[in-house]
């Protein structure tokens, strides 16, 4: 097959095409320019149970995609589980006095962590841990309290 | 009873025989891959007809499958209110199976058959004979480019097919059924993953994809009995062997990837 | 490249056959065939059709092995070559296949150019001289921007002559050269041999069956039937020959030692049989 000036710029076409469609799966779709996995600070916080939270789980503050967690343990000697997080650089200035909570995108949603700020002057660094935290609410729990209060007031009245 | 042993026996040999011959090909092939750095025009000109060729094909294939995932999609979720996740069903299916298999389906379609075609028409008209009486290796100068081509265009391909995909799920879903284009978007963000969903899904799906659909294209063509029968019949084992390669493969490779 | 050994001088034959046999699956082709192709000549080898003549040429170009017995190619038992060696052996040997062969997807020049492009680094202006002239000798240097289906079958065949000759072999194998040409191109063909055989100083093989062409421009002739060599002579001798088999064959008897009927179960037999069942 003779090669003619038509092929060549058509072949260049054909490859620039496909590199521009990943380049767009890659930052569109996958959203590489918010979270690189080597940039930002690690933080950690524990909590008593984290129900549905994975890794690769949403850090929000205020609803605002801030960072996500990294890596999820259990730590035997306080008997919690322990979470820890990256935030993107861009938000330095968050205090250590925040809580954390783990929260459910509306009702049947995945679970996420939430971070309150607090209002202490001090911010957090690489490593910091976040003391003031809450779990995640299990619906089966919520249930047999709700049923547990009824029946008690139940019998008092 | 006897026969039907005997029958399976024949088969199972069959098989073991063509395997085998395939993959003694396959290694004279990559053994010779080195030859292309002093030839690299023969696998431009093969890039050409069989990369650029089924350009079309993908593109317009890649854009209503898209857009009947928009559609599909769109359907199911409205009725558990959860309709923002359309980005995310649209990408994740694409990205993970649609995209790579259907471009493997259609790539064997377009790219595989001809390549098994022109092979083996080249060996029925004696051009193969003469290529060998001429001093040259055909293997060298026929079936090498072709197996890099197909290499390089089948992942090219896949990433166009998902990407058109993506935007034609865009399209219906937000351009025609008005979610919201910033929940469709974010949402896909939120849980796509780049090395998951994109590096093995798209990426390595593809290029195995490629290797092997490439891989059975040209060794049903060499190995052509060279008649307008025989190479017809080629041409047919070609798209049904590398379909089911294609999807047996996908089988494993999706559970070897994603957990 | 296996160069001209010291061992072959002038005189020897360039080719010869030992004794050679051959079998596809359980059909015998050769049975002990023994054959010389002396230097400088064009030598004829006939047969019916189907009787392994294609195959023999392949055997020459090592592109088949013997089943037992030898085949010398300029002095070189052509088994014992490795791969290397055989494609250098391959390059000194021109070969017209019986559809031509041509590369379908380049134009003639291309086609033409293909071996010196392929063994050769020489530059363009000399490609195209080299070329040029060889077209110009099978006239058809006006048609090197036409694509082989734009070919009649003769026109192809020259072309694919001017491919063989390209790299100035010692040796042209013709397949067949005359099957299924009009009379003109049949002429034309058959000059062409000729000519090219003397002007290049070639040695010439033709495998055919056409019996009034070949004789007329071959020096020595092989008759091949039931795998083995029946006669070989001069074409005058194998024309006056009275043996009943090369004498069925120049004349094209359509009956004789080589029987009309594929052999199998008598007529009769068969006709009875049908109506006994």
């Amino acid at each position: 097959m003779k090669i003619t000036r038509t092929m060549e710029i058509s072949v260049g076409f054909f490859v620039s095409l496909g590199l521009a469609a990943l380049l767009m799966l890659a930052l569109k779709v996958a959203n590489l320019t918010s979270f690189g996995t080597t940039d930002g600070y690690r933080i950690l916080a524990r909590f008593d149970n984290i129900g549905g939270l994975q890794e690769r789980s949403a850090v929000k503050m205020g609803g605002v995609l801030v960072g996500r967690v990294t890596r999820i343990d259990y730590d035997s000697d306080s008997y919690r589980a322990v979470v820890e997080m990256k935030i993107d650089p861009r938000f330095r200035e968050i205090p250590v006095d925040t809580a954390a909570s783990i929260y459910t995108a509306g009702l049947l949603g995945e679970q996420y962590v939430n971070l309150d700020p607090g209002g202490d002057e001090e911010v957090l660094a690489e490593g910091s841990e976040l003391e003031i935290t809450q779990s995640a609410i299990i619906m089966e729990r919520m249930l047999q309290e709700f049923l547990y209060s009824k029946t008690a007031k139940d019998e008092n009245s | 009873m006897i026969e039907f042993f005997a029958w399976v026996g024949r088969r199972s040999l069959a098989f073991f025989e063509r395997l085998g011959r395939g993959t003694l090909f396959l290694v004279q092939v990559c053994a010779r891959l080195g030859f292309l750095l002093t030839r690299p025009s023969l696998t431009l000109a093969q890039v050409w007809a069989v990369g650029v060729q089924s350009l079309v094909i993908i593109g317009v294939s890649g854009a209503f499958v898209g857009m009947v995932l928009g559609l599909q999609g769109y359907n199911t979720l409205v009725t558990f209110g959860t309709e923002e996740s359309l980005g995310v069903v649209v990408a994740k299916s694409l990205c993970r199976e649609l995209g790579p298999v259907l471009t493997a389906l259609l790539f064997a379609g377009r790219a595989g058959s001809a390549l098994t075609a022109e092979i083996g028409l080249m060996k029925a008209t004696e051009q193969i004979p003469a290529l060998e009486m001429m001093g040259v290796d055909p293997l060298r100068r026929l079936i090498v480019p072709r197996y890099v081509a197909g290499l390089i265009s089948m992942p090219l391909l896949a990433m166009i097919f998902t990407a058109i995909g993506v935007l034609g799920g865009y399209f219906c879903g937000v351009g025609l059924l008005g979610v919201d284009e910033g929940a469709f978007w974010s949402q896909m963000q939120l849980h796509m993953a780049l090395g998951t969903d994109i590096g093995n899904g798209v990426v390595v799906k593809s290029i195995v994809f490629g290797a092997v659909v490439t891989w059975i294209a040209l060794f049903e063509g060499f190995d052509a009995i060279p008649t307008s029968e025989g190479v017809s019949q080629a041409t047919t084992r070609t798209v049904v062997n590398s379909s089911l390669a294609v999807l047996s493969l996908d089988f494993v490779l999706t559970g070897l990837m994603f957990d | 490249m296996p160069a001209q050994p010291h061992t072959l001088s002038a005189h020897d034959p360039l080719v010869t056959l030992e004794d050679v046999s051959f079998a596809r699956g359980a059909r015998v082709i050769f049975d002990g065939v023994n054959i010389e192709i002396p230097r400088g000549r064009i030598t004829a080898i006939l047969g019916p059709s189907g009787g392994g003549k294609t195959t023999l040429l392949r055997l020459i170009g090592g592109q088949l092995a013997p089943a037992s017995g030898k085949v010398n190619v300029f002095g070189h038992d052509v088994q014992a070559l490795n791969t290397a060696e055989l494609f250098a052996m391959r390059r000194r040997i021109g070969m017209l296949f019986q559809s031509g062969a041509l590369l379908t997807d380049l134009d003639v020049f291309e086609n033409v150019a293909f071996p010196l492009r392929e063994h050769t680094n020489l530059p363009e202006s000399m490609i195209r001289t080299i070329v040029l002239m060889k077209l110009e000798v099978v006239g058809l240097r006006n048609a090197r921007n036409l694509y082989p289906r734009e070919l009649s079958g003769g026109m192809a065949r020259r072309v694919a002559l001017a491919r063989a000759i390209a790299l100035d072999p010692l040796m042209v194998l013709y397949d067949e050269p005359f099957a299924g040409q009009d009379p003109i191109s049949m002429g034309i063909l058959v000059r062409l041999i000729k000519k090219l055989n003397e002007a290049l100083n070639l040695t010439s093989v033709i495998v055919s069956h056409d019996v009034t062409e070949t004789a007329s421009i071959a020096d020595q002739m092989y008759l091949i039937a039931e795998g083995k060599v029946v006669e070989s002579g001069p074409p005058a001798a194998m024309k006056s020959s009275s043996t009943p088999a090369v004498a069925q064959f120049m004349r094209g008897l359509p009956d004789g030692p080589m029987p009309f009927h594929f052999p199998g179960v008598d007529y009769l037999t068969d006709l009875v049989d049908g109506v006994s069942s």
